[in-house]
């Protein structure tokens, strides 16, 4: 029995793109055990909402993520929607459907790249980060921006998108079309890439379905699950598309899965561009104070369902917003997945989730009342203590 | 006169000054073609297409802080560069370019090259054994696993050509062609070439063979806890042997590099930068394969790949073909 010994990854590390920490037992090259800690990330982007009105609240949401910003406004937008009781105009509908599928086809291309380089083969890294530029191109072309676009606004979306630019978006679908086939061709043929992704990071069927899996990763096991056919919003009702499964439960099926999702995403947008609605693309009139109430919504985000829960009481700012992000549900299935194999998969086996830490980092403060022996802490105790921490720690006065 | 020519011999062609110079050079080579191959541009500003880059970056690394670890070795840690450095300079002197005495290019000195080539690796090892850090560890075992599977094919690729030639002296088994007149010999040694050309990349630590220092999964390997002037000699080590070890191979598969020094040089470098443009490409078209894998590969595939070779070469022998 060879000895234990413990492995730290993280919080930095070369494999990581952002804090996490994650401790590995090993034995020689095997993982025994896997264990993770988040809340490294947290930057309180829900209690900020509390303070600032519905308007505000979508840029701070907006920057929830880097790579699914839109997402996270859609969501949120909807979920106001439905207080407001507000009828979204189709065309708007349909814009925002569109840049919702360019952020799948950028969102999907980039974690190709990274999970490429998680394995070393940086060469298949460097052209299918070359290939994004198109699609962040047409983002830019639709919204002013590469990265966060700030389309979304309630009741629609900001901009409207002239002939020209429907015609500079279609132009660069067929050679986008043209590389996807190479790259799947490239994930399923290539001896050395196929021999580090077959058989890793596997994850039954059933076992996705009890860890409550979303996206990619539960469809590469099998789970029939998109939430833009199953809880229909946008313009997923009018379009015609399917749902990528695969039942080979490993890395290699979540490489395909994501590589056909992105043919998909090019057919959806052909169709979007093709059948765009005139008239209106947001609601003339949208009243500020949203009547109270709770409402949640779902939107499948690149990296699966992403769920906001907006609760109003009345007023101009929303009282509770609560965010679950997809890479919340995939995290810990992810660590699992990885114990019993070998540490030259940590990488690619945690990566294959496409996980995003700063959407899901949460802290979880625990503090004993040391005189009674609860386990309880009063509001103004819990900011005595943020203020205190901060100024030991941090040397931060308030 | 003669003592001139060897301490010319020594430090400056195809010694130390030489063997710096053109590894980095080669460096540069391999980076710009790797580069290319991604459809990037790779180095561009230091020197012409950024030539010197590889030198800029040694340069930077002697000038930054050299840190050791509070529970290493002191002194093994600070030994290790030195002595793979000193094994694969003194490799580098027996490639018979110029100026052959005894002292340089005698029967059997193959097998001191392959031996010197081996060191490396050990200290390597070594210098992962004392750093005393997990990813060190890790890959110093890395290194070793890998060791035991590309060492003997490497080996037995190499000894194909000398089986061929009858003699053990590299010189001689670069120059048989010519000496024999036996010029369809170079093509029949093509499974051994790629053999050797494989286990050289493997014994390069580069993709797809970069397990020991596998940067996502064990940071630097070995090398982790090395900064400074330490990680800037084991760099150079790592061009140094790349040289070393492509020139070997140009020389016992493409012909050796006869015809005195000006053309002797020209062959060199031609010939060498054929062999490392062959790792790039090998480096651009592959994935990392885990450790299990490079052993499954080498001894199911490689091992018996030379093993036939040697077949085809003592076939060829005992038929008298090139008598």
């Amino acid at each position: 029995m060879p000895e234990t010994i413990h492995l730290p990854m993280g919080p930095q590390h070369p494999f990581l793109k952002e804090p996490v920490k994650f401790d590995f037992d090993i034995q020689g090259e095997e993982i025994v055990g896997a264990r993770m800690n988040i809340g490294y990330n947290h930057r309180g982007l829900e209690k900020l909402c509390e303070d600032r009105n519905y308007y505000q609240c979508l840029y701070i949401l907006e920057r929830i993520c880097g790579i699914c910003s839109h997402s996270h406004t859609t969501a949120f937008c909807q979920a106001t929607e439905k207080l407001l009781g507000l009828e979204v105009p189709k065309r708007g509908l349909y814009l925002r459907t569109l840049v919702c599928e360019l952020e799948r086809l950028h969102s999907h291309l980039l974690w190709l790249g990274v999970a490429a380089h998680e394995v070393g083969f940086d060469t298949l890294f460097m052209l299918v980060w070359r290939d994004r530029e198109l699609v962040m191109d047409a983002l830019e072309e639709i919204s002013g921006n590469r990265v966060n676009y700030a389309f979304n606004t309630i009741g629609g979306v900001r901009r409207d998108l002239s002939e020209e630019q429907r015609k500079k978006i279609l132009a660069i679908l067929q050679p986008l079309m043209d590389r996807l086939e190479y790259y799947a061709n490239i994930g399923s043929n290539e001896p050395s890439f196929e021999a580090r992704i077959r058989g890793v990071g596997s994850l039954s069927k059933q076992h996705a379905i009890e860890m409550c899996t979303v996206g990619p990763f539960a469809r590469a096991s099998g789970v029939d699950r998109d939430a833009r056919r199953d809880a229909p919003h946008a313009a997923y009702p009018f379009l015609e598309f399917k749902v990528i499964t695969n039942e080979e439960c490993d890395v290699f099926g979540r490489v395909l899965v994501r590589v056909l999702e992105m043919v998909e995403s090019c057919k959806m947008i052909k169709q979007i561009l093709d059948t765009l609605p005139e008239g209106e693309f947001v609601a003339p009139k949208v009243m500020r104070r949203v009547p109270a109430g709770t409402a949640i919504s779902y939107y499948e985000a690149p990296r699966g369902e992403d769920i906001h829960y907006v609760r109003s009481n009345g007023t101009e700012k929303p009282e509770r917003v609560k965010v679950r992000a997809p890479t919340m549900a995939n995290l810990e299935a992810a660590c699992e997945s990885v114990v019993g194999s070998l540490v030259a998969d940590i990488p690619i086996a945690i990566a294959s989730i496409d996980p995003c830490y700063s959407c899901t980092d949460r802290t979880t403060i625990a503090l004993t009342d040391r005189r009674r022996g609860r386990r309880v802490t009063t509001w103004g105790e819990l900011r005595q203590y943020g203020i205190d921490w901060y100024r030991r720690n941090r040397g931060v006065h308030f | 006169m003669n003592a001139l020519k060897v301490a010319l011999y020594v430090l400056v062609f195809p010694g130390f000054l030489f063997q710096s110079g053109f590894s980095t050079w080669l460096e540069w080579l391999d980076r710009k073609l790797y580069a290319r191959m991604q459809n990037r541009r790779g180095p561009m500003y230091t020197g012409w297409g950024g030539m010197l880059q590889p030198v800029a970056d040694i340069i930077k690394l002697l000038s930054k802080e050299d840190i050791t670890p509070v529970h290493a070795d002191k002194g093994a840690f600070a030994f290790m560069p030195l002595l793979s450095l000193a094994s694969v300079i003194t490799a580098g002197l027996y490639i018979p370019v110029w100026h052959l005495t005894h002292f340089n290019s005698f029967e059997g000195d193959i097998v001191v090259v392959a031996y010197l080539l081996a060191i490396p690796s050990f200290a390597l090892f070594l210098a992962g054994w004392f750093s005393v850090s997990p990813y060190s560890l890790l890959g110093g075992t890395r290194v070793l696993t890998q060791l035991f599977a590309y060492e003997v094919p490497f080996f037995l690729a190499l000894l194909t050509p000398a089986v061929m030639a009858g003699s053990w002296r590299i010189a001689a088994i670069g120059s048989y062609p010519w000496t024999s007149g036996n010029w369809w010999v170079l093509p029949v040694h093509l499974i051994a070439f790629c053999v050797a050309v494989l286990t050289l990349q493997a014994k390069l630590e580069r993709v797809p063979f970069d397990i020991p220092e596998a940067e996502t999964e064990v940071v630097g390997g070995p090398l982790t806890e090395y900064s400074g002037k330490k990680l800037a000699l084991f760099r150079l080590q790592k061009d140094i042997l790349m040289y070393v070890g492509s020139a070997l191979v140009a020389c016992i598969f493409l012909g050796g590099f006869a015809g005195g020094l000006w053309l002797g040089f020209v062959q060199l470098v031609v010939k060498t930068s054929f062999v490392v443009a062959l790792l790039s490409v090998v480096r651009a078209a592959c994935a990392r394969i885990r450790i299990d894998q490079i052993v499954t590969f080498s001894w199911r595939w490689l091992a018996p790949a030379s093993l036939v070779q040697f077949l085809i070469v003592l076939l060829i022998k005992a038929f008298g073909a090139t008598s």
